[in-house]
């Protein structure tokens, strides 16, 4: 009988040759199925035999390797990394959102059912609408794209508002460096999205939905493209929503280049067809969103997580985690770091369990220098600080925020002054252009950054740079001119050495100004 | 940040009298859809390139927008060109987790290897969401990790210097 071999057909995977992998076990007479990533990346492409015993797994197995592979002669190397089901990387997390992801086929809508899929969108059809908001509120989930506002709030203003139209906008522009848990849900498991966004559009009278998925991302806008054309043909979207009477239209549109549209008025603006320049707010998204319509704006993983939370209640999901952070968050590593990939995990979770213990440290094998946690807006954090459990409350009291779950590690070569000035930098070239703190002061502050690493003027310029970051902090209109700061401050703060300032004359410089590094307030995330 | 108004970029030289009508087509077809500018925009590009300077006038007929508006959105998008594209197209994550692992190394060497060339782009991207095995790339439109500047030279050998 022909073995049957699984090869993930993530971007990740095929990114390191899988596709080429694949093709080659065909062309060798293997039956070969395409699943999404177990997000053990640092292994891609992690090749999965099915056996007696469960899946078996192959590590950075290479085209020319198949013959070898399907004569068994990896089995005795360390390249076999056993029972994939029982691998310590994914033994000891907690998987939710990510249950199934990597171990089906994405678009294989029976599989979907048979692995608990469904389950949540039928109860949700059982109960009114303020019972199906009820229980999300009840959960206690929050917002996954960065800012943590909890969900419940945000749909009981959409269901109360009176519209005759009404929309539910999946947020996937993930465009945070370091971040892939959104691209690896949908191509691994882009039901779960569907499934989530349909009970969002039941619980608050929404009709019509629209993921915006990146254009960096186009293997996700295939395969998320594919699920919801079978999600149509088999009744869970379209005119009557499982047989239920009940309506809800879904499409996918695709951004064109801009980090900006990941900020929720931004991505509006876009999905409109216009510039994507951010709104002020009020009014509100969920009282005049998308066309001026009450509009649910959610990030990926949240509405990932509703399927779960109807499914088995709110209570059960708000029974893991830790103080106001409830649930599970879905890490991603990455960077200079020696086992990179996804880890769902209850909140509280320290960072020195993601770094060290399933970081395994660096890629390099040189001593870790800095983690950057939460996406280009977030701070720089030194191994002493290694301790802090993640969670949203104790990551602001440090100067820091979790964001989208990212952690990118750097080695001891890194640069943190090089780093500073590269966030003002991406500020200066992803700015909206719409509020001049922004603009203007992060082409500033690249300049001044420049000068005080250069040594002109360093003292003077120290301060002017602390008081550019005080004006972008509170004169922004958006979090990308008011968080920028938060990564130069937390580099100048630790690293002072980098800008060729001494210690001691750098925390002179923090401890004069009343904004000191530690300050997070104002501008933070919408 | 982002340029307003026109392209810096030289004007291309005049489009094919058939592109005018191929365009008006694709826009009609589009214009039913819910804020359909972007969206017409995005599939000029794919289906003719880039957009030519003599579409504006165009699509802002079908959609009866102003021209401005559509220069505006036009300006905006990294994703919409405005210039003939070129027959190979590099383009290089320079975004935190990919200098963590060396990027600028490789952003380094491509630039090196084509800068000036009219037949390859070199271009710049932050994040391809490919963050744990970077160095990442697009090789014209195809997805590659764990990039250095000698697997980027095994994976273009034979692309025009
Ligand atoms: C500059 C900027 C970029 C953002 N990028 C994203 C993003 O890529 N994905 C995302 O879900 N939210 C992003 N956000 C947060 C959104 O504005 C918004 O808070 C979120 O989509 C709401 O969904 P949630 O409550 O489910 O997190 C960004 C915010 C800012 C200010
Ligand atoms: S802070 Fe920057 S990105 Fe946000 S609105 Fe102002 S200019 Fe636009
Ligand atoms: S930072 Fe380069 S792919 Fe994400």
């Amino acid at each position: 009988m022909n073995p049957v071999v699984w090869v993930p057909a993530d971007a990740a995977a095929v990114s390191v040759g899988a596709d080429e992998v694949a093709a080659a076990l065909e062309a060798a007479g293997a039956t070969v199925r395409r699943n999404g990533s177990r997000g053990m990346l640092w292994l891609e492409p992690l090749v999965e035999v099915e056996t007696d015993a469960g899946r078996v797994g192959y590590a950075n197995v290479g085209a020319h390797e198949v013959d070898p592979l399907l004569g068994g002669v990896l089995d005795d190397t360390d390249r076999c990394v056993g029972v994939v089901d029982e691998h310590p990387w994914l033994t000891g997390q907690h998987r939710v959102s990510f249950a199934r992801v990597g171990v089906i086929e994405p678009t294989d809508l029976a599989a979907y059912r048979a692995h608990g899929g469904l389950a949540g969108l039928e109860r949700a059809l059982t109960l009114d609408p303020a019972d199906v908001v009820r229980e999300v509120t009840d959960s206690g989930l929050r917002g996954r794209g960065g800012a943590g506002f909890p969900a419940g709030i945000k749909w009981e203003t959409v269901r109360t508002a009176r519209s005759d139209t009404k929309f539910v906008c999946c947020n996937a522009d993930e465009g945070d460096s370091g971040t892939f848990a959104d691209r690896m849900l949908i191509e691994g498991d882009p039901f779960t999205l569907v499934e989530g966004m349909t009970i969002a559009a039941l619980a608050t009278g929404a009709t019509e939905g629209f993921v915006y998925l990146r254009s960096e991302y186009p293997h996700a806008i295939r395969t998320l493209r594919r699920a919801v054309e079978v999600a149509y043909a088999h009744g869970v979207l379209g005119g009557s929503v499982l047989g239920s009477g009940r309506r809800f239209d879904l499409e996918v549109r695709v951004g064109a280049g801009a980090y900006i549209c990941g900020e929720e008025t931004s991505m509006l603006e876009s999905l409109e067809g216009k510039r994507g320049e951010v709104r002020a707010k009020p009014p509100i998204p969920a009282l005049e969103g998308l066309f001026g319509m009450p509009t649910v704006v959610n990030n990926v993983l949240t509405l990932s997580a509703v399927p779960m939370v109807l499914a088995d209640g709110g209570a059960a999901y708000a029974a893991l985690g830790t103080g106001r952070s409830r649930g599970t968050q879905v890490f991603q590593l990455a960077g200079n770091v020696a086992r990179g990939g996804v880890v769902e995990a209850d909140f509280g979770i320290s960072l020195r369990e993601l770094v060290e213990q399933y970081g395994g440290g660096t890629a390099s094998g040189r001593p870790v220098k800095a983690v950057q946690v939460g996406g280009p807006l977030g701070a720089y954090l030194p191994p002493s600080r290694f301790d802090l459990p993640m969670d949203y409350e104790a990551f602001a009291e440090a100067g820091a925020m979790v964001g989208h779950g990212g952690v990118v590690v750097f080695d001891d070569s890194m640069d943190a002054g090089a780093m500073a000035r590269f966030a003002m930098e991406f500020c200066a070239k992803e700015s909206c252009g719409k509020c001049t703190p922004c603009r203007v002061g992060s082409t500033r502050g690249v300049e001044v950054i420049d000068r005080i690493r250069a040594g002109t003027q360093r003292e003077s310029n120290l301060v002017l740079l602390e008081d550019l970051c005080a004006t972008m902090t509170k004169g922004s209109l958006c979090a990308m001119g008011g968080l920028t700061p938060m990564p130069v401050r937390s580099a100048l703060e630790h690293w002072p050495e980098d800008f060729g300032v001494s210690p001691a004359a750098a925390d002179a410089t923090t401890d004069a100004m009343p904004e000191s590094a530690t300050s997070t307030t104002g501008g933070a995330r919408p | 940040m982002r340029q307003r108004g026109p392209s810096p970029a030289p004007a291309p030289a005049p489009a094919d009298p058939g592109r005018a009508a191929a365009v008006r087509a694709l826009a009609e077809g589009m214009a039913p859809m819910r804020g359909p500018l972007l969206p017409v925009l995005q599939a000029v590009v794919e289906q003719h390139g880039f957009v030519h300077d003599d579409d504006v006038p165009v699509v802002a007929d079908v959609l009866n927008v102003s021209r401005a508006d559509v220069l505006g959105v036009l300006s905006f998008y990294h994703d919409l060109r405005r210039t003939p594209p070129t027959a190979h197209r590099v383009a290089l994550c320079r975004a935190e987790a990919c200098q963590a692992r060396g990027a600028e190394a490789t952003v380094a060497s491509a630039s090196d290897r084509w800068g000036g060339s009219t037949d390859v782009e070199v271009g710049e991207v932050f994040c391809l969401g490919n963050c744990a095995l970077g160095p990442a790339g697009m090789l014209d439109g195809a997805l590659h990790g764990r990039l250095t500047p000698e697997r980027l030279d095994v994976l273009t050998e034979g692309w025009p210097a």
